[in-house]
């Protein structure tokens, strides 16, 4: 083979594999990200039951109901709009009424989200960025309170 | 006191940092041998002055010294010793200066061990070293100075976040730092080589020494902090392609792919160009790991508290160092002469495919950590990539790359014979396939995909052994010949085998643990028992103790393995008042290379306590064979011909200008 032979193997190796990267993205990035909500764009965006979402907000408080075999219901709210969660299993330490609350899952008919991931924050400083954008957004999060949970002291 | 001497010694080390970013290069320039060795006397003392600076931190965090405001933020007089000097680097402002502590010593490394570099070069790659030096002493004295005090020192500290109250923090973040800043030492060789605008094989030699270390250190610092991440956060997880883990997994893969294209430039003079990009992505990705985690642009628990002005300021050090290390490199990356020849089924063009996998498998992790953040600037929406994204791109390629690994040390330079390789192959070939008889026999078809992968696992790992079965002639010559040949062989090609066994460990540990585990999540009442994998837990009831610095509910579980008692597991939940949270502490028990794994959920009223119980065969492999590829570096860089500071071989008659 000559130089010019080798380097176009190469060229063409690169190029193929590059593609084949680019294919699995695609795909990968068509079948499997997740879309962030809001309670309030869950309900205006009419999103398709089975649709896999992600949705952030407060413990509306006075939703938690609790039954056997670890299954929990619960409200998320943003202040304007709420949408009743079901879980099973263990939630987090700081899950509590009233606290931030991120729950990704399947959307089923009737609006209710069957959520296999439930996150809390981790401690009393932090709160999921998704869910303070949210409450940003419906006007319940206030500027003072933004500072004691980026954790800014005095 | 202390803290002031800790701020003025870091002060010194920019002054002396400033200096050895000119001095030495206009000392190159002008041909000036006492201005060029300047640079070894002011990195040797730029690394005195920061560890002072350090060694005056560590004195207030021990001493509790609460008039140091980060020490206020991060520590308090309860907690035991160990945790107190850890906490020093338990927040944004020492974390920080841990690393410019680290990145001090590798430039004292340089100025110290590089005796046989050309005077010029060594000049050069301090110089650059003092270059992203300055920047990070800049970063901390402007934006990040942790020897601030406060106007009045409270009488009580506020706590380290509890969650890292933890020997992993003794281990995670320095060995990660260690990773991510050693590879400024292959980065501030890529740039004097693009400076002095020639490069040979002997650079090559020059550079893996560092290369490999780092990429030891950065290798066991990821297992470290996904180790910590399993058995802290309480639900078995070991990966959660977190942004925060990609960050340092992007440098460990771009790392990896350095160590094997310096290969082919030091044996075959090749891929010269290449080599030089990759050292400079190589550190760009570190750069870019530490904007992700200390900018804020992503929560996590690695991020602290955050103030914008660090954002920015680390954007502009990324900026200048890739924007002006990748112009560099476009303006004088032509002026290398290109290398040796040689033919695609090769060792050079195995080690080409080794690239090109590890730098696209780097590139889709790329890709799946920054659309979601580009996507939100962009369009506002807010997406999240998870497992199954990486799972579906980088997984077919880590396959692939799997699938060659083997082929790679066997092929013969320049021109190889892959059918002969196969041949040689066929016992790794035959033992994956049974492999994947036996796991299809054993384990059922529930899992397709797995059993095809632990099949790939074991044709890698006798696909080690045969490298080495075929080097030292075991089972073709005699005892006496194979023992001398053993001896003979460079350390490095048992290093190869070795940390190629330990991936394919690590890989069969990931299979095992995500496939064939079990799980168990219910609420249990005292007295009650809970089997799970022939293995028998008794709830005994649950005890409160107290810690140093907080208290802690201890949940007691008789573990029965066929009615006989093996041990007693004790999770807990620890409540730490001084900053009113609690952490979960699962218990483990190692049964063979597999765990039993418990953690604690929530009490109910009704007496009953939710729990997590697991049992993941095989689970330990996944970090056993990150320590064992960290062995096989090890080894490797104790080769003769890589040691650092080894008698050079003449290599200066080598080493000639570009055209």
């Amino acid at each position: 083979m000559t130089r010019r032979q080798r380097r176009l193997v190469l060229i063409g190796g690169s190029i193929g594999v590059l593609a084949l990267a680019l294919g699995l993205v695609l795909n990968a990035l068509s079948g499997s990200i997740v879309f962030f909500n809001s309670p309030t764009d869950i309900k205006e965006k009419q999103i398709a039951a089975g649709t896999r979402v992600r949705i952030g907000g407060l413990v509306k408080d006075g939703s938690v109901q609790r039954g056997d075999k670890l299954r929990i219901r619960f409200e998320v709210t943003d202040g304007k709009n709420d949408v009743p969660v079901k879980f099973q299993g263990i939630v987090p330490d700081l899950f509590r009424e009233g606290q931030g609350v991120v729950a990704e899952g399947k959307l089923e008919p009737g609006g209710i989200l069957d959520a296999d991931t439930v996150l809390a924050k981790h401690d009393e400083r932090y709160m999921p960025k998704e869910v303070v954008d949210a409450l940003k957004k419906s006007g319940r999060w206030e500027e003072s309170e933004g500072k004691v949970a980026g954790g800014k002291t005095p | 006191m202390i803290p002031e001497l800790g701020h003025y010694a870091l002060v010194l080390a920019l002054a002396l940092g400033l200096i050895q970013s000119v001095a030495p290069i206009f000392g190159a320039k002008t041909h000036d041998a006492a201005l060029m060795r300047l640079a070894s006397s002011t990195a040797l003392m730029q690394f005195l002055m920061v560890a002072l600076s350090f060694g005056a931190l560590v004195t207030c965090y021990v001493t509790s010294d609460f008039s140091v405001r980060t020490v206020f933020e991060n520590s308090h007089s309860m907690m035991p010793l160990i945790y107190k000097f850890t906490s020093v680097w338990g927040n944004h402002e020492g974390s920080m200066l841990l690393w410019v502590l680290i990145l001090s010593l590798f430039g004292a490394f340089v100025a110290a061990f590089g005796t046989n570099l050309p005077a010029t070069l060594k000049a050069h790659v301090l110089a650059v070293q003092s270059w992203i030096a300055v920047a990070f002493y800049l970063f901390i004295l402007l934006t990040s100075n942790p020897f601030l005090r406060l106007p009045q020192a409270p009488i009580e500290g506020r706590d380290l976040n509890p969650i890292l109250q933890d020997l992993g923090l003794a281990i995670h973040p320095p060995l990660l730092y260690l990773g991510y800043v050693g590879f400024s030492i292959s980065f501030s060789f890529a740039i004097a080589a693009l400076i002095e605008g020639r490069i040979d094989a002997a650079w090559a030699r020059w550079v893996r020494p560092w290369t490999l270390m780092a990429w030891m250190a950065l290798t066991v610092g990821i297992a470290m902090g996904s180790y910590w991440a399993y058995y802290t956060l309480g639900w078995g997880g070991f990966w959660f392609w977190d942004p925060v883990e990609n960050a340092s997994l992007m440098p460990w893969l771009a790392g990896t792919a350095l160590l094997h294209s310096a290969v082919v430039m030091e044996k075959r003079n090749a891929l010269k160009i290449w080599t030089i990009l990759l050292a400079i992505l190589t550190f760009s990705l570190s750069l870019i790991g530490t904007f992700l985690v200390r900018s804020g642009v992503l929560t996590s628990v690695h991020s602290f508290a955050n103030d914008p002005t660090r954002g920015v300021f680390i954007l502009g050090i990324l900026v200048l160092f890739i924007g002006g290390g990748l112009s560099l490199f476009a303006w004088r990356a032509t002026m290398l002469k290109q290398g040796g020849l040689f033919a695609p089924i090769s060792r050079e063009g195995a080690l080409v495919f080794n690239n090109l996998f590890l730098t696209t498998a780097c590139l889709t992790v790329f890709v799946g950590t920054l659309y979601p953040l580009a996507l939100e600037a962009l369009t506002g929406s807010k997406i999240s990539v998870g497992g199954p994204f990486f799972n579906l791109t980088f997984g077919p390629l880590f396959v692939a790359l799997m699938f060659a690994m083997p082929f790679g040390p066997l092929l013969a330079w320049k021109r190889g014979d892959l059918l002969g390789v196969a041949q040689r192959l066929m016992v790794a070939f035959a033992v994956g396939l049974v492999a994947i008889a036996a796991t299809f026999a054993i384990k059922g078809g529930a899992s397709v995909l797995a059993p095809f992968g632990v099949g790939l696992a074991f044709y890698v790992m006798m696909g080690a052994v045969v490298d080495l079965v075929e080097r030292t002639g075991l089972m073709r010559l005699p005892m006496t010949a194979v023992r001398a040949r053993s001896f003979g062989l460079p350390r490095s090609a048992w290093g190869t085998a070795v940390a190629h066994f330990g991936i394919a460990v690590s890989m069969l540990g990931i299979i095992s643990a995500g496939t064939w585990g079990s799980e168990l999540i219910v609420a249990v009442s005292p007295g009650q028992t809970l089997s799970l994998s022939g293995y028998d837990l008794t709830f005994d009831g649950i005890v409160e103790r107290t810690g140093p610095n907080y208290t802690a509910q201890v949940a007691k579980f008789t573990v029965r393995e066929g009615g006989v008692t093996i041990g007693v597991m004790e999770p807990s939940k620890r409540n730490f008042s001084a900053r009113a949270t609690s952490t979960n502490e699962a218990a483990l028990m190692a049964r063979g290379a597999g765990q039993l794994y418990l953690s604690l959920g929530d009490a109910n009223d009704n007496g009953t306590i939710a729990v997590r119980l697991y049992y993941k065969p095989l689970v330990l492999f996944i970090w056993l064979g990150a320590v064992i590829m960290m062995f096989g570096g090890a080894l490797s860089l104790s080769d003769r011909r890589l040691r650092v500071g080894a008698p050079r071989p003449a290599a200066k008659s080598a080493l000639q200008p570009a055209e």
